[in-house]
């Protein structure tokens, strides 16, 4: 049954046990009723998710370039695409910079997130509430626009960044480029990466920390245990199947992260030395015209996501049973 | 130091880091929209305007005139709109087999769509992009709307079916013994009660495919095919540092949609992802 706390459970929840199945199997008949139902979606899932990802895997096979576009067959060439990818040393260094920024944000978005969770825990009424709203509107934003405004903050020219630092330190940072150094490009990107996940992370969190029951802290506080104890003892084991739901989570979304470094790339970096994997396969298909070594990136791409999801669809089947 | 004064402190300590978390949350949304409602001038000065002291509707103006940013807000309007309505009827159907029937798929059924959520969309640009053209439909809304629908339906199916369990089969069973029809009860009973249900997991679908970016990236190349996403990340690039403040009205344009519909459904937005964790 879903437990997400209080706010979720906006329908009476029946007790499990109570439910009969509606279609006893009394009798051994083909399930006609719920293939029916299903059908319409197990459609459009065969053929705009499953059929591409047959094709995709084919297409890692073959020697697939522009002419291939413009009709010539295909040609099968083994493994020579994911040879030609794994030798070379541009897709490691993608893969280098998508993992560090990758780490770089999801550890900063899980402290914070986490901190600002249990901040929240103990703020009066009303701050909370303002604390509340204020995450909510950073988590609505979508992560373009919120890229193009961090993009205008961080303005070569007129942004605030440069101003503000001009004021503060006294130099001329007026005309100081952010997204040029790849570093620096990297570090607005976490930025913007980070300030869009954080909500989500200290919202799933702040919930979990209200199911730690009140009774078992007083107990323990009774019974001599400092506040860092209590959170140690007590609280961390309640929060630690969440937080690591959030953190595989947050490692798929910022490793795949597409939108954000693309659009940073045309307010101004350096796009050759600013690829992260999902902006790669793009350049590399679609600008290049690779679909073989694209769809061979593509392919390793998966694989690494569902092996880092394995974690969260288990805990997902968890609550289904 | 005695405990009074050094709770003073830390409440106070407390307060001031709520005052950072509230200001650093809002204060780009509040930029946005700030800086869209200032003349290119006072955008363009050595000093920044904190409020919009020279208010001016000017940058909409120049924005909603424009023919390319119509013509891309037609675009996603007619997206967003078929991929809801089709997303949401087929996710509900899909709902109601995984969640009142026991079938032996089923479970099978369920880890594929957990399993599907998990495949990341920029690994499938390179063969949608080759299906959808050896279907000639590359550049066109159908297509897009098609790709739309299949990436939304895992969560979709899976949102709802947590709502469908939600509603006792006892309740329909009540109404069948007092003379209503199965499908009767079905609808008389079960469907006013998913109704949230509904409005939620329409909302996640109106959402994904409003700020969706990748797909439509690949699959809307013409002019006048593009999306609103796409257009706005071309409109940046061709204006780049010169016309901040159109930019800005143009990316208020885009988020103020998307921001009055997750303010409507927040607090069901979390449960979706981590119900089973919650629970430990």
């Amino acid at each position: 049954m879903t437990t997400v706390p209080a706010e979720a459970a906006a329908p009476p929840a029946p007790p499990s046990a109570s439910r009969p199945d509606p279609e006893p199997p009394r009798k051994r008949r083909f399930p006609w009723a719920p293939l029916a139902l299903l059908t319409p979606a197990l459609i459009m899932l065969v053929v705009f998710i499953g059929w591409p990802l047959v094709q995709l895997v084919v297409m890692s096979f073959q020697k697939f370039g522009r002419a291939q576009i413009f009709g010539a067959p295909p040609e099968f060439i083994g493994i020579d695409n994911y040879a030609a990818v794994l030798t070379d040393p541009e897709f490691w260094a993608v893969l280098g910079r998508s993992v560090a920024l990758c780490v770089v944000s999801v550890v900063a978005t899980m402290l914070l997130g986490v901190a600002i969770a249990v901040m929240m825990t103990k703020l009066g009424a009303v701050m909370r509430t303002a604390v509340s709203v204020s995450l909510l509107l950073a988590w609505a934003m979508p992560a373009l626009t919120a890229t193009i405004v961090w993009g205008w903050i961080f303005d070569t020219q007129y942004g605030l960044v440069n101003w503000v630092l001009t004021q503060v330190t006294g130099q001329n940072w007026i005309g100081h480029s952010w997204l040029i150094d790849p570093t620096s490009f990297y570090a607005v990107a976490a930025i913007i990466i980070t300030w869009g996940a954080i909500p989500f992370v200290a919202f799933s969190t702040y919930a979990a920390l209200s199911q730690v029951p009140d009774e078992v802290l007083e107990a323990a506080s009774l019974d001599g245990a400092g506040g860092f104890a209590r959170f140690r003892l007590i609280v961390f084991p309640y929060l630690r199947s969440i937080l690591l739901v959030l953190l595989v989570l947050q490692v798929i979304w910022d490793l795949r992260v597409f939108a954000q470094i693309y659009a940073l790339q045309s307010i101004g970096g350096v796009r050759a030395e600013t690829n992260t994997i999902g902006v790669y396969i793009y350049s590399v298909s679609m600008a290049s015209g690779d679909l073989g070594a694209g769809g061979a990136i593509s392919v390793i791409l998966v694989v690494i996501l569902l092996a880092i999801s394995g974690y969260w669809i288990r805990t997902m089947l968890k609550e289904e049973s | 130091m005695t405990a009074r004064p050094r709770r003073v402190v830390s409440r106070v300590l407390l307060n001031a880091a709520a005052v950072v978390v509230i200001v650093a949350s809002l204060f780009p949304v509040y930029w946005m929209v700030n800086t869209s409602l200032l003349p290119a001038s006072a955008v363009r000065s050595t000093t920044p305007h904190w409020w919009p002291d020279q208010f001016t509707l000017s940058n909409y103006q120049e924005a909603l005139t424009d023919d390319s940013l119509l013509n891309a807000l037609f675009n996603s309007v007619a997206v967003t709109g078929i991929t809801l309505v089709v997303a949401l009827g087929f996710a509900f159907l899909g709902a109601i087999a995984v969640s009142r029937y026991r079938f032996r798929t089923r479970t099978s059924f369920i880890i594929a769509i957990l399993v599907i959520q998990m495949i990341p969309a920029e690994a499938m640009i390179v063969s949608v992009f080759r299906v959808l053209d050896g279907w000639y439909l590359l550049n066109t809304i159908i297509g897009l709307s098609f790709v739309y629908i299949a990436f939304v339906l895992p969560f979709t199916i899976w949102t709802l079916r947590g709502f469908v369990n939600g509603v006792p089969a006892d309740l329909e069973e009540a109404a069948m013994i007092d003379g209503c029809s199965r499908s009767g009860a079905f609808w008389r009973i079960t469907f006013p009660l998913l109704a949230p249900g509904l409005i939620a997991t329409g909302v996640f679908a109106f959402i994904q495919a409003w700020n969706e970016f990748v797909f439509a990236l690949v699959i809307m190349t013409r002019p006048e095919s593009l999306t609103l996403p796409i257009w706005l990340r071309a409109f940046v690039q061709a204006t780049k540092a010169t016309d901040w403040a159109v930019v800005m009205a143009a990316s208020t344009i885009m988020a103020i949609p998307v921001i009055v519909f997750f303010l409507i459904v927040q607090h069901r937005m979390t449960s979706g992802l981590v119900a089973g964790a919650v629970k430990g």
